[in-house]
């Protein structure tokens, strides 16, 4: 049991598909440069609630453990802001890119 | 009490980064993001490792609390600023606990360490040794701490604000979604309790709501505010940020963190349960 609250290093590799059942919604965050680290990447529900928050890793990648629905994932860097959707149906890994601009 | 009574801005915070008698203090569970870059001339205190008991799930005694405080160079004359990670998270729980043992010249850094970094504002790796002090700290202050019985006792005659995200409080998830899911024996929440998930109290880039639009949100959501109140979240960090939010910036005088949260209470054997969306 993880009595902590801190998000676990974020990657999203392909090699990491096995989601022991969980739905996770993983990507990389990407600028005018190449990926973008550090942003701050924030999961938002259909209705546009905030479900959940982390800071992508240095190379870009973030991930969350979801419920099956439709998200968006919106990033915050100090380079500018990005937004985008997916639909997760069900256990697995459902990658997405940000673009920042 | 006013905003600036116990928030300061990140351009503040800039200005004094050298004023004497103010101690800046990043607050994380997970303390690399402090060791990768700080806040200059900024302490470290571990949420996990220096303030809670290594064997029972409790806090450091207040011996403890003096030993880590002396250490860290903070004065009881110190005006102690804290920030830090998940929009503040930990910093609040900090800031919470400060109050519980009496240190009452705190405050939090609006917006933590991601408005800081938005900013695009100086982090330094730079090692920070502070003069060792000699702290005295007061005894636990329970009237700011809700134990078990209490919360159970609060069911249908006290506000019981549930802090978790709507899928948490419905029983879909047990953890935040940054976090495999795992946690309580049951998922759920606790009966009469109001769902006021943390995240409507902050803005985008994790600086507190105004105080009017605070006390609109948690009026809106059925708290009677002429009720003493309980805040409770999975482990009593989000719901210190919403104590903050209810105790500090809207001003009600009767506010506890139960910082036991569903990670106790969802596995309390006997205890009602109440599952779904409200």
């Amino acid at each position: 049991m993880s009595d902590g609250c801190g998000a676990p290093a974020q990657t999203a590799i392909a090699a990491d598909a096995d989601t022991n059942g969980q739905v996770v919604v993983a990507g990389k965050v990407t600028g005018g440069e190449g990926p973008l680290g550090g942003a701050f990447v924030r999961l938002l529900d259909a209705d546009g609630e905030f479900a959940g928050e982390v800071q992508a890793s240095a190379e870009g990648d973030f991930r969350f453990y979801a419920a099956p629905g439709s998200w968006t994932v919106r990033a915050l860097h100090r380079s500018g802001n990005g937004e985008a959707s997916v639909s997760a149906e069900g256990p697995g890994l459902h990658q997405v890119a940000i673009a920042v601009a | 009490m006013s905003r600036e009574d116990v928030l300061v801005t990140t351009q503040w915070a800039e200005d004094n980064l050298n004023t004497p008698g103010v101690v800046f203090a990043e607050v994380d569970e997970d303390t690399t993001a402090y060791d990768g870059g700080h806040i200059p001339g900024a302490v470290k205190i571990d949420w996990k490792n220096d303030l809670q008991d290594p064997v029972r799930r409790d806090f450091v005694d207040r011996a403890g609390f003096e030993a880590l405080l002396s250490e860290k160079g903070i004065g009881n004359d110190d005006l102690v600023v804290l920030y830090g990670g998940n929009n503040n998270w930990f910093a609040a729980y900090a800031y919470w606990y400060f109050k519980l043992y009496g240190h009452d010249k705190v405050k939090l850094l609006d917006g933590g360490r991601k408005k800081w970094e938005l900013d695009g504002r100086e982090l330094s790796t730079d090692e920070v040794k502070r003069e060792r002090t000699n702290y005295t700290a007061k005894d636990q202050d329970l009237s700011l701490r809700a134990f078990r019985d209490e919360v159970v006792d609060a069911i249908n005659t006290k506000n019981l604000v549930d802090v978790r995200s709507p899928d948490e409080f419905s029983g879909k998830l047990l953890a935040p979604a940054h976090l495999p899911q795992e946690s309580a024996q049951r998922a759920g929440h606790i009966p009469s309790a109001v769902n006021v998930p943390w995240s409507k109290a902050a803005n985008e880039d994790g600086t507190f709501k105004s105080a009017e639009e605070l006390a609109e949100l948690y009026r809106e959501a059925g708290l009677d505010t002429s009720k003493p109140t309980i805040a409770y979240c999975r482990i009593g960090e989000r719901s210190s940020h919403t104590w903050f939010a209810l105790h500090e910036l809207i001003g009600l005088e009767d506010v506890k963190n139960y910082d036991g949260s569903w990670t106790e209470y969802g596995s309390l054997v006997g205890v009602p349960v109440e599952t779904g969306a409200k």
